[in-house]
């Protein structure tokens, strides 16, 4: 695998560790586990394009993530179709709704622009309890996870887990470029001072929408695989609750960060199976975590230490 | 019988009756979510919560001190407040040079620590609140049964509504807080203690709340997920009255009531949804809401 | 060399723990509690049912094969998702051998696929839906306590038949509430009766006004509720409320736990009609069950019929995997088919081949406050519905596995 060009030199050792640590991992932890992670992770990632590195709050991305999964699940269920095409589906469907959604939305900033992606995100929610397709409460159960180009057997977990990843890390190396390539230093332009990107020349518009769609299509790609992981597509993956838990992961990673998310939605997953027994503990915990971060750490966990990192030289 | 599209008109007043009581305690709510963002710029997510916490303490206050709806509609305010006041003293007020965005997260943690609390506590499935006695029984309206309690409901909701809207209009005090709202900076300079118009303000519109969750208590179950049910929908509506605008919120709240009991009768599985779908709509066409100025 | 140190770290960790994880068959017999502990239905399943799951592995006498019974739980929250993670989790990495209790549909399912998937038991108790024993039926799948089939046999027939002919349907809005509706709709219209119309309200939901207008304005004499838990409290009070069942409407809750019965207080409850598997004040032995629960929960609770059915289902499944020698799913669940079911909650049950477990049902009256002598004396038993009348019927049954 040849890194994209545009990573400086000394992060690549780092990132060839971490894939490393992707590789051996699940020997040692729940390989479950560790898709579920890595799936939200790419979903926090996604939506990180847009808050990060454009500025805008979506909370409404589950909309993209959940009916990716729907679609997705479907597809395997119901047609029949192999993984990769499902996925593919899923991500088309993903890309559609976010160009609509983007369309409506960009006009506006700020906390307009964040209530009325809510908003569509609800009437997808709407959606999704009335249509048949969706098996309403009970989602669609029991979804194959089929033979990938016909000839890997994903019902194998390692199997799953070693395309999961591969998924992954082509997805972040994708965005790590996209947020370093001359288009993600327009959209970092925009996001410091937009009325200055405008008098540059610059179409702020067609950026932010090019943006939002590619966020919303790696979203897509993140739910398409969970709904392939879990073998299940439900509700609550398109539920408002969704949006607001990939805006915690994002948070408590590090806003702007390539690596943040991912490590936020490892944190969240990880509390959410390690106090799966306790009830309500959950969500006060999750409540501590929001308020401690938005006091204390607003840079997130990767944030704080990356002047850490930075001292030995291990990231750029 | 009369009809309007093949419903009977006695029915459609009923219903549009209905949705003005659902209406009161979205003006309410939204009323206190209008104060608070425009003096303070934060969207405050824990409205919900607060709500939930007034009728829970109506609730408490019953069964351990003894203290019936009446006194609670004085003490679950007060109360509230000051939780309010707390938590603005100690964590809000460090978050007004930020972002919008950052509020509306630190509020939303709150509401997740104390909707987790109180579930944690009381269970989710609801304690009982009787209506009081000398609100019990019933109207014959001729087109419908209105119980005398929800008629309370809608007139508490009015007066408490118009008056606070009469406050900030009409009064020395609101035109502080109006001038406050402009500009912070010219209002301190004129020797008007800000911080504290700041804090007392939150805690008006937290207590607001709190007397929309006393009067919520004998209707429904006085239970923990209350508030999280509603809080979407409030913002919606404040939304769609345009952010921080009073006159807005309140005239919005009783609207949607409206269209929200309107869609009851045609099509009850969009009911929840019917908000959204008009808030989609004005943001298009009126980007700064019905009543908001400016973008 | 930062990489170099991270694999090595890596490997080590993956070396140690991968002992620990090592599987195999031990003997152990290991079972998972999975219930709603925070949600809508933890009252009437919850922590009680995992009191319940304990009592039976105690009074089972704590061990099989020279080993101690292990007992784990979690909350599913009621959402298939989650209820499907955890199961794959328990089966994969706890040795888990059996799921049980199961309340809220959409998560039986989910976790039925999974055990399905894994050749593992699960026994559910206050999941209600039929497909559970129909098109979603397995092997090593059982459905305890109740049904909506049986609901609507026992209510539903039991209001046409004292007068009640017309109805109207107050249905939550998804899978639980439709088949509720469905089953109950049949049973209305085979007795003679007629369906006036039916509203879905979303769910949750708080305000059911103008719900409740509606079904006033259809006339009909009966309006069903095909909800559950807080849904059906609220309308029942609201119904109260607004008049409605003082102008000569009567409600029908199609699914009442005693803790609905609990909450909406005799003053608003009394003389509904409801079906149950279970009640507390039956005979000496569901007594003193109910008294034993009662002080493991710290008193003042009496169980609903999900937590009696819970222990019920593990004990019976322990006496089974004794008597098959093995933890092995299929044979365990085969010999859960063989053995005849006769504690304090079934008398005569028995297992068919679609899963479900036929035992007596209960048509119950909810007392007036005055004839109530103490706290929970809530129910007169009026009719003891038999096992064959109250399930339906094999030969109806979708499930693949029924020979036809």
């Amino acid at each position: 695998m040849t890194l994209s060009p545009s990573v400086p030199s000394r992060q690549k050792p780092f990132i060839l560790a971490l894939i490393g640590l992707g590789l051996v991992l699940p020997f040692a932890v729940y390989p479950v586990f560790l898709m579920k992670g890595l799936c939200f992770g790419l979903f926090a990632a996604a939506f990180n394009l847009l808050l990060g590195y454009v500025g805008l709050l979506s909370f409404g991305h589950a909309m993209f993530f959940g009916w990716s999964a729907y679609l997705t699940a479907y597809a395997a269920k119901e047609w029949g179709l192999t993984p990769e095409i499902a996925i593919l589906l899923g991500v088309a469907l993903a890309t559609v709704l976010g160009a609509v959604v983007g369309w409506l939305a960009i006009r506006r900033q700020g906390i307009y622009f964040a209530m009325i992606t809510l908003a569509l995100a609800q009437l997808g929610f709407f959606v999704a309890v009335q249509a048949p397709m969706t098996h309403g409460e009970d989602g669609i159960q029991g979804v194959p996870r089929g033979h990938l180009f016909g000839l890997f057997d994903l019902s194998d977990t390692m199997t799953m887990y070693y395309f999961v990843l591969a998924v992954f890390v082509a997805s972040l190396l994708f965005l790590h470029r996209v947020v370093n390539s001359p288009f993600g230093q327009v959209l970092k332009a925009i996001r410091d001072n937009e009325p200055r990107a405008v008098s540059l020349g610059y179409e702020v518009g067609r950026y932010k929408l090019i943006a939002f769609v590619l966020s919303s299509a790696f979203a897509g790609l993140a739910g398409s695989l969970k709904s392939l992981v879990f073998q299940l597509a439900s509700l609550a993956d398109v539920s408002w609750h969704m949006s607001g838990e990939v805006v915690l992961m994002t948070l408590l990673g590090g806003v702007g960060t390539v690596l943040g998310p991912m490590v936020g939605a490892f944190l969240v997953v990880a509390i959410q199976d390690f106090f799966a027994g306790i009830g309500s503990w959950v969500i006060i915990i999750q409540g501590v975590i929001f308020v401690v971060c938005v006091l204390l750490f607003r840079s997130g966990m990767i944030g704080v230490l990356a002047p850490w990192l930075k001292r030995r030289g291990i990231t750029g | 019988m009369m009809t309007i599209l093949g419903i009977p008109t006695q029915a459609l007043f009923g219903q549009l009756l209905l949705g003005l009581i659902n209406g009161a305690f979205y003006a309410m709510l939204s009323l206190g979510l209008a104060l608070i963002f425009g003096l303070l710029n934060i969207i405050n997510f824990s409205h919900g919560a607060l709500y939930m916490m007034g009728a829970f303490v109506a609730w408490l206050a019953l069964n351990f001190l003894g203290l019936g709806y009446w006194p609670a509609l004085i003490v679950a305010p007060l109360v509230v407040a000051l939780v309010g006041i707390i938590i603005e003293r100690t964590m809000l007020c460090r978050l007004y040079k930020l972002d919008h965005l950052y509020g509306l997260l630190l509020t939303f943690g709150l509401a997740l620590i104390i909707e987790g609390l109180f579930r944690e506590g009381y269970g989710v499935s609801g304690q009982p609140y009787s209506v009081p006695k000398e609100l019990a029984g019933g109207w014959n309206l001729g087109f419908m049964f209105l119980p005398i309690y929800r008629g309370w409901v809608v007139v508490a909701s009015l007066v408490l509504c118009l008056g606070t809207w009469y406050a900030i209009e009409k009064t020395k005090l609101g035109a502080y807080l109006r001038a406050g709202t402009e500009n912070p900076t010219l209002v301190q300079a004129f020797g008007i203690n800000v911080p504290l118009m700041i804090t007392l303000t939150y805690g008006f519109g937290v207590a607001l709340a709190a007397i929309a969750g006393v009067l919520a208590a004998p209707i429904y179950q006085v239970s923990p997920k209350m508030g999280s049910d509603l809080i979407i929908v409030v913002f919606a509506v404040v939304v769609i009255g345009g952010m921080g605008s009073i006159l807005g919120s309140i005239v919005t709240g009783y609207m949607l009531g409206l269209v929200e009991g309107l869609t009851k009768v045609f099509y009850p599985e969009a009911a929840s949804t019917v908000i959204f779908m008009v808030m989609v709509v004005v943001l298009l066409i009126k980007p700064a809401g019905l009543f908001g100025k400016g973008a | 060399m930062v990489m170099k140190r991270l694999l090595l770290g890596a490997a080590a960790l993956a070396l140690s723990t991968g002992m620990a994880h090592a599987q195999y068959s031990d003997g152990k017999v290991k079972i998972g509690v999975l219930t709603d502990l925070s949600g809508t239905y933890s009252d009437l399943a919850g922590k009680g049912t995992i009191v319940a799951a304990q009592m039976a592995i105690d009074d089972f006498g704590g061990k099989l094969n020279g080993q101690t019974i292990e007992l784990i739980s979690a909350d599913h929250q009621n959402k298939a998702d989650i209820a499907s993670g955890i199961a794959r989790k328990w089966y994969d990495t706890e040795q888990v051998d059996v799921i049980a209790e199961l309340v809220t549909t959409a998560a039986a399912i989910a976790v039925r696929e999974v055990s399905k998937e894994k050749g593992k038991v699960d026994l559910v108790s206050g999941a209600a839906s039929t497909p559970l024993t129909n098109d979603k039926c397995s092997a090593t799948g059982f459905h305890w306590t109740y049904d909506t089939y049986a609901m609507a046999v026992g209510t539903g027939d039991a209001v046409v038949k004292s007068g009640g002919k017309t109805w109207f349907f107050l249905t939550a809005d998804y899978a639980f509430g439709h088949n509720l509706q469905a089953q109950t709709e049949r049973v209305v219209k085979a007795n003679g009766g007629t369906v006036k119309g039916a509203v879905k309200h979303p769910f949750p939901n708080s305000d059911f006004s103008s719900f409740l207008l509606q079904a006033q304005a259809s006339g009909a004499q009966i309006i069903g509720l095909a909800n559950a838990g807080a849904d059906t409290i609220n309308a029942i009070k609201q119904a109260k409320e607004f008049g409605i069942t003082q102008a000569g409407q009567s409600l029908a809750g199609l699914l009442v736990f005693i803790t609905d019965v609990h909450s909406l207080g005799l003053e608003n409850a009394q003389g509904m009609m409801l079906t149950t598997g279970f009640y507390w004040d039956m005979d000496d032995q569901t007594r003193a069950w109910s008294k034993r629960w009662s002080e493991k929960m710290g008193g003042g609770k009496m169980p609903s019929m999900v937590h009696a059915g819970t222990y019920s289902q593990v004990l019976h499944y322990l006496k089974s995997t004794a008597a098959a020698k093995t933890d092995e799913g299929i044979k365990v669940a085969d010999e859960m088919r063989k053995l005849p079911i006769a504690d304090f909650f079934a008398k005569n049950g028995k297992i068919r081949a679609d899963g479900r477990m036929v035992h007596d049902m209960y048509l119950a009256q909810v007392k007036k406050p005055s004839e109530s002598k103490g706290p929970w004396d809530y129910y007169k038993i009026v009719r003891t519905i038999p096992g064959d009348e109250a399930y339906q019927p094999l030969a109806e049954s979708t499930c693949p596995l029924v020979k036809k």
